[in-house]
C-alpha cells in the first residue's frame, strides 16, 4: 500500500482486496469478549476534523482504539487563515506531537494532499470537500462482498474475491459527492459495473470519462441492479436551481417501496448516511431487511481497523 | 530620469528584431544611429553578437500591489523584475488597497514608478469605485492626472452589469481611453476553482466554465460595436474566446485582446496534486485551448502577450486550494515562455514577437514612447535577448520579485534577457539590474 490513503485510486486491486480480507479477519475481534488487539500499542492516531462528523470520527476512533493506538481528537472548525491557524501550522503542530497517522476530514477538496506534503506520518482521507472519501468506498465494497459475493446468502465473501460483475447503481447528488467519486474508482477497480443516476444538473461535467455508466432514469436501472446506493441530497441544492423542488426530486429519484419492488430479489439498498428519510429514501426502505445501512456502520469500524493496521505497519508485527 | 540621459551606448552585432545584424548607437535617450560598423567614441560598448534586439517590452497587465500589499510586491521590486524580464513599460493594475479609482492613487503609483526608474509605470484606473461594479469611478480625473491614465479595468472583477459596461465604453471615448475587461460572468463562476472539465470534476473542484468567459466577451464585442468604442479583453483563456474575437475583428470592431504566458504553456492537469502555485484566474485550461490561443496569437487575433504578473506572499499560497489566492508571477519568465511556446514551435518569428510584446501593447495602452521602430530618433527603449542561452531551470528563489509564486519553478526554459535599456540608459546589463 502507498504511504497515504487520499484517493481510492491510491489502492491497486490487490491493495483493496487485502484491506477487505484483513477487515474480514478483524471482524472476528468484534465478537470477542475483549475487543482489543495490541497491534498499534504506543502509536498515535490523530483525528483532525474540520467538519462536524460524529459518525466518521467515532468510527475511526473506535477502530484505532481496538488496535490499542493512542487517539487524539483535534477539532478545528473553519479553515481559512482569517478564521484561525492555517492547515500547515496545524500540521506542523501535530507532527511535533508525534502523530504516526493523521485522519483528516476537511471541507476543501485536496486538503489531505496539502497535509501530506507537510507531515511525515501517514495521512488518511476521511472525506475532503467534494473530492473523495476512500474508507467509505472500502466499507461499501466490504458490505457488498459480505452480502453478495457468497451468493446473497449472508456471511463473508471468499477471501481474495473482488466484486467482478456486480452491478452497482449510485443515485443522487453525484456532483457534490465524495462518496460517489471514491466508489466509482474503487468498485470499478474491483470489477463491479457502476452506473450513476442523477438529474443532469447533478452530474459532474465530463462524467463520460469516468469508468462507469450514466443514466438520468432511475426506473430504467433498478431491474438490473445488484446494489442500489442512495446518496444524501441537500435541501440547499434546490435553491441553487439544481432541481425545482424536493417533491419533484423525490418523485424522480427517490427510492420508495414501489421502486424497491422492481429490484431483483437479492439486491440490496445502501446509503452512506446521514439519510434524509422521506427525501432520497423512504423510511420503509431504510428500515427494510434489504437495507444494509446499519451493517455499513458496523463494517466501517472493521474496515478502518484494517486500513490503520496495514498502513501503520501492523502487518509485520502480527504475522 | 533626465539626469540619466547622459548614458551613451554602442550595441554591436545584434540582430534587429531577429533580422539583419547591425549596431545601435544610443545617445541622449534616443536611438542616434542604426547600421553596420558604427563608431561612437566614448560610448560604452555592449557586444551583442548572437543576441536579438527588440523594442523594449510593454506589459499591459501587471499587479505591482502597491499601495496596500507591499508584502507581496512593491513598485520598486515589481519594476525591477520587469526590467529583468526585458520590459520597459508596465501597466499597473488598479486592484490595490486603496483601489486606484482616484487621481490621487494613480498619481501615487505613477510617481513611485518614476522614483524607481526601472520601467515606465502606467497606472490602470479602476472602471468602478472600489471595483464594486456599481458606480463609475472618476475616469476623466484619472485621465487628466499626471499619470495620464488611458487604460481602465476592474481586473480581478468583471464589469458584469451590461449597462455600466456600455457607459464605461462610451465615456472613455472623450479621452481616447480603452476598457480592459476581466471577462467572467459572475453567476456562472460562483465558487469556481478550476477549468470546468475532466480534471476539476475528478478533483472535486468547482468548475469555471469556458462559457462564462466567452459569454462576456461576446456581449462586450457587441457593445463595442454598438458604441464604436475600444474594448480590450484581458487574459483570454479559451478556444471559444479566440473564435469570438476573431469574428469581432473580422467586422472591423475596435476589439483587442491579450493572452498570458502561462495560458500559452500550462494546462489544468497541473492541478492534480492541488499545488496552489497553479491556481490562477482565469484558470489553466486544456491542451486544445492552449493550441487555439497560440494560433490566435500567431495570426494576430490576439494582439499581445500580457503577463498578469500576480505576486502573492507565501502564506497566501500555502493553503487549501479553495482558500489559496489566485495568481502567478510572470514578468521575469515571459519572454522565455514566449520563445518556448511560440518561437521554438515556429509560430512566431522575432519580428512578430516584437509586434506582440512591444508594438501592439504600446499602441493599445496609448504609450507613445514605447513600441517604436528600432530606427534613429526612436526613444532608446531596447531589450537584448539571447535565445541560445539555456535551457535552464527556473528558480523562483532567484527572482527579483518579492514573491515566489512562479508556476514555472523547476521548468527548463530557453533564453535569457541580457540587457534592457530605458530611454538610452541601461536598467539591466548581463542579466543583472544596474542599480
Amino acid at each position: 500500500m502507498k504511504r497515504h490513503l487520499i484517493s481510492a485510486a491510491d489502492l491497486s486491486r490487490e491493495d483493496a482486496i487485502s484491506v477487505l480480507d484483513t477487515a474480514a479477519e478483524l471482524a472476528s475481534v468484534a465478537g470477542r469478549p475483549i475487543r482489543k488487539l495490541p497491534t498499534l500499542r504506543g502509536r498515535t492516531v490523530v483525528n483532525l476534523f474540520y467538519e462536524d462528523s460524529t459518525r466518521t470520527r467515532t468510527s475511526f476512533e473506535a477502530a484505532a482504539k481496538r488496535l490499542s493506538a493512542d487517539v487524539i481528537n483535534f477539532s478545528a472548525k473553519g479553515s481559512s487563515v482569517a478564521k484561525g491557524e492555517s492547515l500547515k501550522d496545524t500540521a506542523l503542530t501535530l507532527e511535533a506531537m508525534g502523530a504516526d497517522a493523521i485522519v483528516i476530514r476537511h471541507p476543501a477538496s485536496g486538503a489531505p494532499h496539502r497535509l501530506a506534503g507537510w507531515v511525515t506520518g501517514n495521512v488518511i482521507n476521511a472525506g475532503d470537500g467534494t473530492h473523495e472519501h476512500p474508507t467509505q468506498a472500502l466499507l461499501d465494497a466490504f458490505t457488498m462482498r459480505q452480502r453478495l459475493a457468497a451468493g446473497g446468502v449472508g456471511g463473508s465473501g471468499p477471501a481474495g474475491a473482488g466484486l467482478d460483475g456486480v452491478r452497482v447503481t449510485i443515485v443522487g447528488d453525484v456532483l457534490h459527492s465524495r462518496v460517489a467519486r471514491s466508489n466509482v474508482l474503487l468498485l470499478s477497480r474491483l470489477g463491479a459495473e457502476v452506473t450513476l443516476v442523477a438529474p443532469p444538473t447533478l452530474m459532474p461535467y465530463a462524467v463520460q470519462t469516468w469508468p462507469c455508466g450514466i443514466s438520468y432514469d432511475l426506473d430504467a436501472e433498478l431491474g438490473k441492479s445488484d446494489v442500489v446506493m442512495m446518496l444524501r441530497v441537500q435541501h440547499e441544492r434546490m435553491t441553487a436551481a439544481y432541481f425545482p423542488s424536493i417533491r419533484e426530486y423525490r418523485r424522480r429519484y427517490g427510492l420508495d417501496m414501489t421502486r424497491m419492488a422492481r429490484m431483483p430479489d437479492h439486491a440490496i439498498v445502501m446509503h452512506p448516511g446521514p439519510m434524509n428519510r422521506g427525501v432520497e429514501i423512504a423510511a420503509e426502505v431504510a428500515d427494510s431487511p434489504r437495507s444494509t445501512i446499519v451493517a455499513q456502520v458496523a463494517n466501517g469500524v472493521t474496515v478502518r481497523m484494517a486500513v490503520l493496521y496495514l498502513m501503520l505497519g501492523g502487518a509485520e508485527e502480527a504475522q | 530620469m533626465s539626469e540619466l540621459r547622459g548614458e551613451e551606448w554602442l550595441i554591436t552585432g545584434a540582430r534587429i528584431a531577429g533580422g539583419d545584424r547591425a549596431d545601435i548607437h544610443l545617445s541622449g535617450g534616443v536611438i542616434a544611429a542604426v547600421g553596420a560598423g558604427l563608431s561612437a567614441p566614448g560610448a560604452r560598448v555592449l557586444d551583442a553578437s548572437g543576441l536579438i534586439v527588440l523594442p523594449g517590452l510593454v506589459d499591459l497587465h501587471t499587479h505591482l500591489r502597491e499601495p496596500g500589499a507591499d508584502d507581496a510586491e512593491t513598485v520598486e521590486t515589481g519594476t525591477r523584475a520587469a526590467a529583468l524580464g526585458g520590459f520597459t513599460a508596465v501597466h499597473a493594475m488598479a486592484n490595490t488597497e486603496p483601489v486606484a479609482d482616484t487621481a490621487g492613487v494613480v498619481e501615487q503609483v505613477w510617481r513611485l514608478g518614476e522614483q524607481a526608474g526601472y520601467v515606465d509605470v502606467r497606472p490602470v484606473g479602476a472602471v468602478t469605485i472600489g471595483l464594486a461594479g456599481k458606480n463609475l469611478a472618476e475616469l476623466g480625473a484619472m485621465a487628466d492626472s499626471a499619470a495620464r491614465v488611458r487604460v481602465f479595468s476592474d481586473d480581478g472583477h468583471c464589469v458584469a452589469d451590461p449597462l455600466l459596461m456600455r457607459r464605461a465604453l462610451e465615456y472613455v471615448k472623450a479621452f481616447d481611453g480603452v476598457i480592459a475587461q476581466h471577462a467572467q460572468e459572475p453567476r456562472l463562476t460562483e465558487g469556481a476553482q478550476l477549468n470546468e472539465g475532466e480534471v476539476a470534476s475528478r478533483l472535486g473542484l468547482a468548475g469555471w466554465p469556458a462559457a462564462a468567459e466567452e459569454a462576456i466577451i461576446a456581449r462586450d464585442c457587441l457593445l463595442a460595436a454598438h458604441t464604436g468604442s475600444a474594448l480590450h479583453v484581458c487574459h483570454v483563456s479559451t478556444a471559444g474566446s479566440v473564435e469570438i474575437i476573431r469574428w469581432a475583428k473580422s467586422k472591423g470592431w475596435r476589439v483587442t485582446a491579450e493572452v498570458t504566458p502561462h495560458h500559452l504553456l500550462l494546462t489544468d492537469d497541473l492541478a492534480e496534486g492541488y499545488d496552489t502555485v497553479f491556481k490562477v484566474n482565469p484558470p489553466l485550461r486544456t491542451r486544445a485551448d492552449v493550441d487555439a490561443l497560440r494560433a490566435g496569437l500567431a495570426d494576430g487575433t490576439i494582439d499581445c502577450v500580457a503577463t498578469d504578473h500576480a505576486p502573492h506572499p507565501v502564506e497566501a499560497k500555502e493553503a487549501e486550494w479553495a482558500e489559496a489566492a489566485n495568481g502567478m508571477t510572470g514578468l521575469e519568465t515571459a519572454l522565455r515562455v514566449v520563445q518556448l511556446a511560440m518561437v521554438d514551435t515556429g509560430l512566431l518569428d522575432w519580428a512578430a514577437v516584437a509586434d506582440r510584446m512591444s508594438v501592439r501593447p504600446a499602441r493599445i495602452g496609448r504609450v507613445a514612447a514605447h513600441g517604436q521602430p528600432l530606427a534613429p530618433g526612436s526613444p532608446g527603449n531596447i531589450t537584448c535577448y539571447d535565445p541560445a542561452a539555456g535551457p535552464e531551470a527556473v528558480d523562483p528563489g532567484s527572482h527579483a520579485s518579492k514573491s515566489r509564486n512562479s508556476p514555472f519553478g523547476g521548468m527548463e526554459l530557453p533564453g535569457r534577457v541580457v540587457a534592457t535599456f530605458l530611454r538610452g540608459t541601461a536598467t539591466v546589463i548581463d542579466g543583472k539590474v544596474t542599480k
